[in-house]
Formats: C-alpha cells, structure tokens, sequence
C-alpha cells in the first residue's frame, strides 16, 4: 500500500531533478510507440540524438528551432506566475510574425527594419494578448478559454490575409511577399542558419529572469499570482499587475513570430508556426515556470522536433512522435509536479 | 467508567527531526468529554490527524473497544466509528444541507436514497437537538450552522467518538453556548467527544477530564478541570506561570483615526449604517460585538479594503481621499488582517516577501524599480529576532510558520513603521496563551508610546482586559460606547443583542 502524503518542506534538488526525471519518464513511454511502429528503441533514440546535438550544424539547427520557444516559453512562464492563464502565445506569435512582415517589406536600412520589426511585432503580440487579460480584470471572462479561442481568430485572419490582399499573384501561392533582403536577421556562423535572433532568445532569458526576481514589478507579478487577496491588501494594484504581465507576455510570444519572419522564413505563410505557441506551455511547465529553465527546455523540444524528423527517415517511425512525446512530458512534468508538494509513503502494517 | 471507547497507546510521530508526538497515551471512554490541551505546535492536531488516518505513526497502536486498529484513512475512521470536525470544514457550499450529508453515501441502485438521509437527519435533530433546514444551500448557513452540520454530519456516518479540532475558534460567544449543550447532550448518549481548545475556561466548563500536551509529550493530566485553576493549566501548557499583562494609566492625546457618518453598501456582510467612531492616541478602542453585525465592513473600510458610499474619515487629521491601501499606509495607519493566511500572508512565497509586501515600493525595500535584496533580508532578519519569530529564516516560506509567528510577524511589519493608528482584527483567534500574550503586550507598549489602537473581537475578555474604551456595533450601526473601566462582560452582553441603546 502506498498512499500521498503532504509535505512539509521541499528539497532543493527537487527543483532539478523533477524536469529529468519527467523526461526520463516521457522517454520510457514512447518507447513502446516505437518498438510498436517497428523499430529498435535504441537505434531510434540514437538517430534521434545524432541528428539533434551530434555535430555543430545539427546543433545550430536545434538552436534555431528552440528560438521561437523560449521566446513562447518565457511568454507563458511570466503569465502563469501572474496566473494569468495565457493560453494564447501561438496567436501572440501570428500577429507578432504578420506586424513583423509588413514592416520588413518596407525599403529602409537594414538595422532600422530589424528594430522596428522587433518593436513592431512585439507590440502586436502585446496587443493581441490585452484582449484576454482586458476581458478578465473588466468583465471576468475566464482567460484560458478566450485566450485559446483568439488563436483561432489569429490564425483565420492571417489566412484571410495570405489568401486575398498578400496573395502571391504570380504563383498564387498564399504567402506573403518576401520581406527586403536588408531586413533578413544576420546569419552568426556562415554556412548555418544560426541567426541574430537566437541570441536575442537567450539573452532573453536571463532579463526575463532578473525582471521576476530583482525588480519591483517581479515581485508584483509573483504575490499577486500567488495571492491577489494579500496582493490588494498588501497596496497592489491587482489590475494593474494583471495588464502588465499581459502586455509583457504577449510582447515575448510576438518576438517570437518576427524571429520566424526575420531569420527563418523571411515571409509569413500559412504554416509559419507548427505550433510554437503551444509547445511555450510545455517549456514553461518543464521549467517550471523559472525563466532561466527556459533555455535547456526549450532546446530539448526543440531537439526531439529536428531528431523526430531524422528518426522518421532512418527508422520508419513517424515524425509524429514528437508531439507525442511533447505531450507525454506536459503530462509527465505535471504528475511530477505533485510531488513537490506530497511525498509517496508505504503504508505497512502498524508496528 | 466501562471499557475505553477509544485509546491510543504509545503514539509517536516524527517530521524530519522534529517529533510532533512522543509516546502519547490517551482514552475516552464512552459518555465522556475529554479535553485536549496545549500550545501550537504542542502537537494536538498530529495527534488527532493520527487517529483520523491522515498520518500513520511510527510508532504505537490504536484500540476502539479494546480491539487493535489500523487506521489509514479517514474512511477507516468512520468505519471506526471516529468523526472529525476540522477547523476548516470541508463542505460543499453549493449543495443543500441534505446534499452534504448525503455525499460518499452508497445509495440504493445507484440513487440517492433522499428520504432515508431525511430521516436521519430528523431523528438526528431529535436524539441531540441539532437541527437545520435540510433544503438550505450551505453557502446561505452561518459559520456556526456550518460548524453543526459538520457534526451532524459525522453523526450521521455513525460516529461514536467526535473530535472538535478548536470548535469555539469560530463561533459568537452564544452560538459557543449551543455548542456546549449539543456537546453535554451527545456525551449524555454514550458518545465520547475530543476537545481541542487552549481556552482554559471552556475547557474548564465542558470537559470531564483533560490531557495537555507541551512539546509532543504528555505534559499533564487534569481529572477534574472544573475543580482546577486556569492558572495551574496555563502552567502545565506553557511550563512556566502566566502572568497577565498589566495596564498602566494612559491620558489619551489628540484624535488620530475619526470616522464621521460612514455608510456602505457592495459588501459581502452586513453594511455600515452611519458609523461614526474616533480614536485618539494612546488610546486603545475596543469594537464587540456578535459576529456578522458590520465589523468586516469596518475593517474592510478603515483598511483600505472598501471605499464607503457616504460619510468621511480622517488619519492623523488629514482626510481619506481614496480608501486605497497605498494612500492609508501613507497617512500612518497599520493594518492586520482577520484572515492572516489568506489576507495578511503569501504563504507559498519566501516570508521575507510577506514581511516586506505593503511597503515594497517604497525607498526602504526597492529603488527605482529595482528590488534590494539586501535590505528586505536584513529587515526581515532583524525582525524575526526582535519579535522571536519561530522559523529558520526569512526565505522560509510563510505558510510553513504556525498561526503564533504568522501574527508576529504581521505586527512586526506594521509596527516597524511605527503606525499612528493601528487596525486589528481577532489579533489572537487561534493563538496560543503565549503568543496571545505577547500580541497583547506589544499592543499596550503600542499605546504607552501614544499609538492609537482600534481592536475587532470576539473574545470579550481580551476587550475588556486591553481596552479604553469598548463600542458595541449591532446591525451594522455603533449601539452604544462604554469605557473600559464601566464594561463588564454582561453589560456588553446585553448590548450586542441591540438591548441596550447608547449608553
């Protein structure tokens, strides 16, 4: 017999240990999927890690890749600790990708296009997520279920627009025009796809951290999320805070679009965003909403995406397996979750 | 008496290196009420969450009726025949009174069995005078209602031992009077009846017999608590002599806290209806009165929490505008909360973060937007050493703390300010004699320094021992002022029932 008992304190190495050990479980169980689709699990993983992380390209590609998450993951993480419930990063990111692309396609020097995408998209993706956040402190609509639905909303717009005005007239493709080559984001190491904007991702990551731990709108975002009561007692304006951290979430998950357009895709098409949004959620839990974990959560996503692909191609197990095991750790990290509040004990006979 | 109803032998239960209990011996025999004493901590509840199967002991065995249990869970309790009712309760607040009663009960063929459980709960009502409206939803019931259909609803599962974990800490002094006959009825019965309180009056009035735990361990057993002194109980608690503190004469100054006229109206509870109230300095200002007769609404608007519909109120003599937190920390009013773990407290953060909380925008804890880490740990360390907070340090998380450090803490971040005015609510509902006790001492050096104190309660005996002067509110209105020396806890009681007119 084994039964949940509440604890009354939480080692530190918790902290550490729970995301890997949420992996380790996730790895377990997808296992049996691939032994299932025909393949040997090792082989499998293997390709997976090789294509991954096993040499500097595979690397810059997994860099590129994990850019839009921590972007979305530090989006989600700061909403949530606020319990702002932002379910929205993937529509942030749409909008934040549309603003970007028209700015980008407006001749002007290239590092005044690159800025004024960045603010540009960064803005639209604030303003996008003001609509939740507005919603709630005004009128108490529940945000998780009108964030979630504007992404729908984001997405048929940007579809409208690709499919009509932006349509490409000459190939009929919906797409967008290309933004000016001048706008493309500077490509790090030649040869790659590494771009500037990756590492405006990570250094994201520690400002994101530093503005939750060490500053005074930190500390409003952290008590209001864990007690708005005490947080209106305490002087704060609960409000306030709320539109705040939307507007700051919602900025974050628009950059992550106008990194897409400006060092990826360098346009906006129907499928810029396999659903970088929602794997922010993913990175976020797995960080365990701490800014700083981010970044490793963010590039072993990123690192099952780009090795799912390879494994599919060596292996025959379909690429989908990526988002199976994207869900499985969602899953996997909230069940460990628990036990940072509960310890499992044997219940053996009574002396 | 016959065979125990229930007994413990030997309990010990440890956490990490702390031993909540340590080879604790305790019966109830049936018809029995037994009180179980002692300070937070002292590790009552352990003992009793043992014997209701939320935690299982190291060491050492339960019997009912002579016979050896094990008990898991709470299911195996009831089985037992062992019922809680917890200082929380845990009821559904959407559901009728039948309807929570009726929940984990097997019905029959898969439908609620509706007339078997109104059966019951007449028969329930009959057998020990405990009776509510089986239709009403239990967020329309008063927190004493509540508390009798958790009782009920223990009884109605069969229990035939009750446990009471600090039932009167919620209750109106004449709602603690009903409880008390119920419980004297049930025990006439054959029930047995737990008693966990460190109100030493109560415990002397109800029970037949008392255990006090101090430190885990059994401290003391008192056969006759009507015969035996508070003193001589406080003693076994705490192990030293309580002294109660002494009040020395003050000469009130000027006014620092008027309320002129205030209405309100979008609250919760009962409204104010013209209040009007002031405080000088020096001067403590006791508010009594029967739970739910406009005091939430008073602390709410002297707080900061609740802007009044009419009326004004002035801090110190310049005049609220807004009735924002902000504004009346400003003016020098400090402030406590009733509720210290939902409104005072963020108990999943650091307790340094709560200590610093109402003042983190100011140059004392932050600069610019930037957070001084340095300066919010030194002050929350310098004031859990003055006020000898009990935790082992200021990034321990809040919630950690016992309800005694959570209240010391609270004063000390108010206090540290040196408040004109000081707003308290219950400041030791759920305390312990010591704690209690050095709120109390805090306050009256408070007042000797020439800070006025206005003091919400219940406990009338704590009014009258630390107030001025003492105002009765009735129905959302003030019914009458009197000064401390002509109160009595009669004469408040007459008033509190809106008998007595202005006095």
């Amino acid at each position: 017999m084994f039964r949940l008992e509440a604890r009354t304190s939480t080692p530190a190495w918790f902290n550490l240990a729970l995301p890997l050990i949420a992996i380790a479980a996730t790895l377990i169980l997808c296992s049996g999927l691939i032994a299932v689709a025909g393949a040997g699990v090792v082989e499998a993983y293997g390709v997976m890690l090789s294509a991954s992380l096993g040499d500097s390209y595979a690397i810059t590609e997994t860099l590129v890749r994990a850019a839009p998450m921590i972007f979305t993951g530090l989006a989600v993480a700061i909403a949530f600790r606020a319990k702002f419930w932002n379910i929205g990063a993937e529509g942030q990111l749409l909008a934040g990708a549309v603003a970007s692309c028209f700015v980008g396609a407006i001749p002007m020097p290239g590092y005044l296009a690159m800025l004024l995408m960045a603010l540009v998209g960064a803005a639209a993706g604030a303003l996008v997520a003001l609509v939740p956040a507005t919603l709630r402190v005004k009128f108490k609509v529940d945000d998780v279920v009108s964030s979630l639905l504007l992404n729908s909303v984001i997405y048929y717009a940007l579809m409208a627009l690709i499919e009509g005005p932006w349509k490409d007239t000459f190939s009929g493709y919906p797409i967008s025009p290309p933004i000016e080559d001048s706008a493309n984001f500077p490509v790090l190491v030649e040869g790659t796809r590494l771009h500037l904007g990756v590492i405006v991702a990570l250094v994201a990551a520690p400002l994101c951290w530093f503005l939750i731990a060490r500053t005074t709108l930190g500390f409003r975002i952290r008590v209001t999320g864990e007690n708005p009561e005490a947080a209106r007692y305490g002087g704060i304006n609960v409000r306030r805070v709320l539109l705040s951290t939307a507007l700051l979430s919602g900025a974050l998950a628009g950059l992550a679009g106008v990194g897409e357009v400006g060092g990826v895709h360098f346009q906006v098409m129907s499928d810029i965003s396999p659903g970088y949004g929602y794997s922010g959620i993913v990175v976020a839990m797995l960080a365990r909403l701490n800014p700083l974990g981010v970044v490793p959560a963010a590039i072993f996503l990123a690192a099952v995406m780009t090795g799912a692909e390879a494994m599919s191609r060596a292996t025959g197990v379909p690429a989908f397996l990526s988002d199976v095991i994207q869900g499985t750790a969602l899953l996997a990290m909230l069940v460990a979750l628990l036990f940072t509040a509960y310890r499992v004990r044997r219940v053996g006979a009574l002396s | 008496m016959s065979a125990p109803l229930i007994e413990m032998r030997g309990i010990t239960k440890s956490f990490g290196a702390v031993k909540a209990n340590e080879a604790v011996d305790l019966s109830v025999a049936p018809g029995e009420i037994l009180g179980l004493l002692g300070e937070n901590g002292a590790g009552k509840t352990t003992l009793m969450n043992v014997l209701f199967g939320a935690y299982a002991p190291d060491a050492g065995e339960i019997l009912v009726e002579g016979r050896p249990v094990a008990i898991h869970n709470s299911a195996d309790a009831l089985a037992a025949g062992i019922g809680m009712v917890h200082q929380h309760f845990h009821l559904a607040p959407r559901l009728t009174v039948l309807e929570n009663l009726l929940i984990g009960i097997p019905g029959k063929s898969g439908r609620i069995d509706r007339a078997g459980g109104l059966a019951r709960l007449k028969e329930i009502g009959r057998q020990h005078g405990l009776s509510l409206d089986p239709n009403l939803p239990v967020s329309a019931l008063s927190v004493g209602e509540q508390q009798r259909l958790e009782i009920i609803k223990a009884l109605f599962r069969g229990a035939r031992l009750l446990i009471l974990d600090e039932p009167t800490a919620v209750l109106a002094p004449s709602e603690v009077d009903g409880l008390f006959a119920a419980l004297r009825s049930m025990a006439a019965q054959g029930l047995g009846i737990i008693f966990i309180s460190h109100k030493l009056n109560e415990v002397r009035a109800l029970t037949h017999r008392c255990v006090v735990l101090r430190l885990g361990k059994v401290a003391g057993r008192v056969d006759q608590p009507a015969q035996t002194t508070s003193a001589e109980m406080a003693k076994l608690m705490c192990g030293h002599e309580i002294v109660p503190p002494t009040r020395e004469a003050s000469t009130p100054g000027a006014s620092v806290l008027a309320l002129d006229n205030i209405s309100t109206s979008g609250h919760a509870g009962t409204p104010l209806r013209d209040v009007s109230l002031s405080v000088r300095s020096g001067e403590i200002l006791g508010i009594a009165g029967v739970s739910g007769n406009g005091q939430r609404a008073l602390a709410d608007v002297i707080s900061g929490m609740l802007a009044p519909r009419a009326g004004a109120m002035t801090i110190a003599g310049k005049a609220v505008e807004q009735f924002s937190p902000r504004e009346l920390q400003a003016l020098g009013l400090g402030r406590i909360p009733e509720d210290r773990m939902t409104t005072g407290l963020v108990t999943n953060l650091p307790l340094a973060d709560s200590m610093v909380l109402p003042r983190i925008g100011t140059e004392a804890f932050s600069r610019k937007g930037l957070l001084n880490p340095g300066a919010i740990r030194a002050f929350a360390e310098a004031q859990i050493r003055a006020y000898d907070i009990r935790c082992p340090g200021p990034m321990t998380r809040a919630g950690a703390l016992s309800g005694g450090n959570l209240q010391k803490a609270l004063l000390a971040r108010e206090l540290a300010f040196d408040p004109k005015v000081l707003i308290v609510s219950q400041p030791t509902r759920g305390l312990d004699i010591g704690a209690a006790r050095f709120i109390h001492e805090k306050f009256l050096a408070m007042r000797a320094r020439g800070c006025g104190i206005i003091v919400i309660g219940e406990d009338l005996e704590e009014l009258l021992m630390l107030s001025d002067r003492i105002a009765v509110m009735y129905e959302g209105r003030i019914a009458g002022t009197v000064s401390g020396a002509d109160a009595t806890v009669a004469r408040l009681g007459l008033m509190m029932t809106g008998a007595e007119g202005h006095a």
